[in-house]
């Protein structure tokens, strides 16, 4: 089958609006691991499970951008009680056991989904149901919508990391964890935050998401997978890099299933983190270090 | 001391392999099957505690090596009629090692939580592979198969029932244990634990480091390749399943459970583990995994050395 112009265009635009939503959960994970050498293993869990309070709230209210906030807002506070509850006593050990401790906890938080909302994969409808015209297809707007919020949200990230006060005590804990504290900022309560607010990232890009494919209790496991694969290509704790990658890989992965099933595009994604680990470990996107 | 303890050692060994020789005659089915189980996924465990206890490197590809084992064995009990035993055992542990090998070079490369990364990803792109290639794999069905005889050429040949198969099993997980406790009692496995203590100090003493994460990988991978054929033998099926990273998952919790750094730690995680499942199972049916991913959050923070960990110098003696 000749590969027409056409369809490149339409991967393009499903390879952005997919690194879009990926980077906004990435940017999360690579924030937490920034701050705290944390890998969050559960870090899916929580997209997951955005997916489902989105879900609750949409047949309790019927209003998708309450969902989103609801969601974000129950989400965080939960990652706040896993960062106070598993993380907090675990600072200072090898930062390995964090990835246990986040393993465990994603078993829990995976089940205790199956057993409240059942193996069936539930839909979050649409916020509005417009398409467009593009080649032979009706592209739904809401897929360029999504990708706009996201940006949005990752945007807002930044300026709050940027110039707001508890953005630079973040920032600050990220340079030198010891020095932020001998200048008076708690630094444990900024760990807690941090990890709140990846948590409630990962959220927000789970209720975008959902109206995509559906929800249902194991798609986790997928995105922290390729969440894992952005944060490393992207070099760990690095945020500009994540987006990037996040977006390289999901390009990536997009045009490779023009060839191959999705299932199998997968394997592309993977050759890029080995092949990243192998000549550029620091990261593809970040100047390489002196 | 030292000279005690070798006695102590072998005592207990002879105590604990009588019981669980035994086992088999006084045990209803059931549980007959489970320990028979047990000793297999702890001969996993174990495998992938050369790594983890010893080395220092915290392995989450460990399915791959066993799925590949188990594939393996189905490989050559598919297409070799009548289907032989050491002939199973030869292709499994060869599938696991080529794996072992290809892992092992790209993966040693790297440290800590990249080496834990680069595995599991390893260990998806074989899941990929043995999902989306039906015709040779089977895809999502597996492979079914039928259970050789255990038979040496000449001398005799009985069939497997629930009983030689445990025997078997423990033959070969009681061997894999000596023989791993004597690699890692041996320079090499010392050579293993100083990169664990300490590797830029290894490397500046003269060792050449990656080239004993590479060796340990593989060692690691030919013995979870061995438990993949034993587990194939005794259910007669292969299944992608078991290449999935959440098999990995499970060897790590087997791992911290029982205490790594001891190599019997890991088998008694994997007997606590499955045991707690077992009892999880009757209460809260296929959502076990809660109770059970609390208690090993748990363990993380409160019991890091596991449950044989204050027995860890003395084992290793």
């Amino acid at each position: 089958m000749p590969i027409l112009l056409d369809q490149i265009v339409i991967q393009t635009i499903n390879g952005i609006v997919t690194g879009m939503i990926l980077a906004l959960v990435a940017s999360g994970l690579t924030l937490i691991f920034g701050i705290m050498d944390v890998v969050n293993f559960a870090h899916g869990e929580l997209f997951m499970l955005g997916a489902y309070v989105g879900v609750t709230t949409i047949v309790a209210t019927g209003s998708f951008w309450l969902a989103l906030l609801v969601a974000t807002v129950v989400i965080a506070l939960l990652g706040a009680i896993i960062q106070v509850t598993t993380l907090r006593p675990l600072l200072g050990r090898d930062p390995l056991t964090t990835i246990l401790a986040t393993f465990g906890l994603s078993l829990v938080l995976q089940n205790y989904a199956l057993w409240q909302f059942g193996p069936v994969a539930r839909k979050i409808q649409e916020p509005f149901t417009g398409h467009f015209s593009l080649f032979y297809l009706d592209y739904p707007w809401y897929r360029l919508v999504i990708a706009g919020l996201s940006a949005a949200i990752i945007g807002a990230l930044w300026l709050f990391l940027k110039f707001g006060t508890y953005g630079i005590w973040i920032r600050a804990t990220t340079q030198d964890r010891v020095m932020a504290s001998a200048m008076g900022i708690p630094v444990p309560w900024v760990h807690t935050a941090v990890f709140a607010i990846g948590a409630g990232m990962a959220a927000a890009s789970g209720v975008l998401f959902g109206p995509l494919v559906g929800v249902n209790h194991a798609m986790g496991l997928d995105w922290v997978l390729k969440a894992f694969i952005v944060v490393v290509v992207g070099g760990m704790g690095n945020l500009g890099g994540s987006i990037a990658a996040a977006i390289f890989v999901s390009l990536l992965e997009a045009y490779a299933s023009l060839w191959v099933s999705p299932a199998q595009a997968v394997i592309v994604s993977f050759v890029a983190l080995i092949l990243t680990l192998l000549f550029r470990p620091t990261g593809l996107f970040v100047p390489t270090p002196k | 001391m030292s000279r005690r303890a070798p006695v102590a050692f072998w005592t207990s060994f002879g105590v604990v392999l009588a019981l669980l020789i035994v086992a088999p005659l006084v045990l209803p089915e059931f549980w007959r099957r489970f320990v028979t189980e047990i000793l297999i996924w702890g001969l996993l465990a174990m495998s992938s505690d050369i790594l983890i206890g010893y080395t220092g490197m915290i392995s989450f590809g460990h399915s791959a090596f066993f799925g590949l084992g188990m594939y393996g064995a189905a490989a050559a009990l598919l297409s070799v009629r009548p289907p032989n035993l050491w002939l199973a055992l030869l292709y499994g542990l060869v599938a696991a090692a080529a794996v072992a090998v290809f892992v092992a070079y790209f993966s040693t490369r790297l440290r800590d939580i990249y080496f834990s990364i680069t595995t599991l990803v390893f260990s998806q792109i074989f899941y990929v592979i043995i999902f989306t290639w039906t015709t040779v794999t089977g895809g999502e069905n597996g492979l079914t198969f039928s259970r050789p005889a255990l038979r040496i050429p000449g001398v005799f040949s009985i069939p497997f029932d629930s009983n030689t198969l445990h025997w078997f099993v423990l033959a070969v997980v009681a061997v894999s244990y000596l023989v791993l406790r004597r690699i890692t009692q041996s320079p090499f496995g010392m050579v293993l634990q100083s990169i664990r203590e300490n590797e830029p100090r290894t490397r500046a003493v003269g060792y050449a480091v990656e080239r004993y994460k590479i060796v340990a990988v593989m060692l690691s991978g030919v013995f979870a390749g061995l438990a993949g054929v034993l587990y194939a033998l005794q259910n007669r099926f292969a299944a992608p399943d078991f290449v999935f990273f959440v098999v990995s998952g499970e060897v790590v919790i087997f791992n911290v459970m029982g205490g790594v750094g001891t190599l019997v730690g890991p088998i008694v995680g994997a007997a606590f583990f499955l045991l707690l499942r077992e009892g999880f199972s009757r209460f809260f049916t296929e959502f076990y995994l809660i109770p059970v991913g609390i208690i090993f959050t748990a363990m993380v923070i409160f019991m890091p050395q596991g449950l044989l960990g204050f027995m860890r110098r003395r084992l290793n003696q």
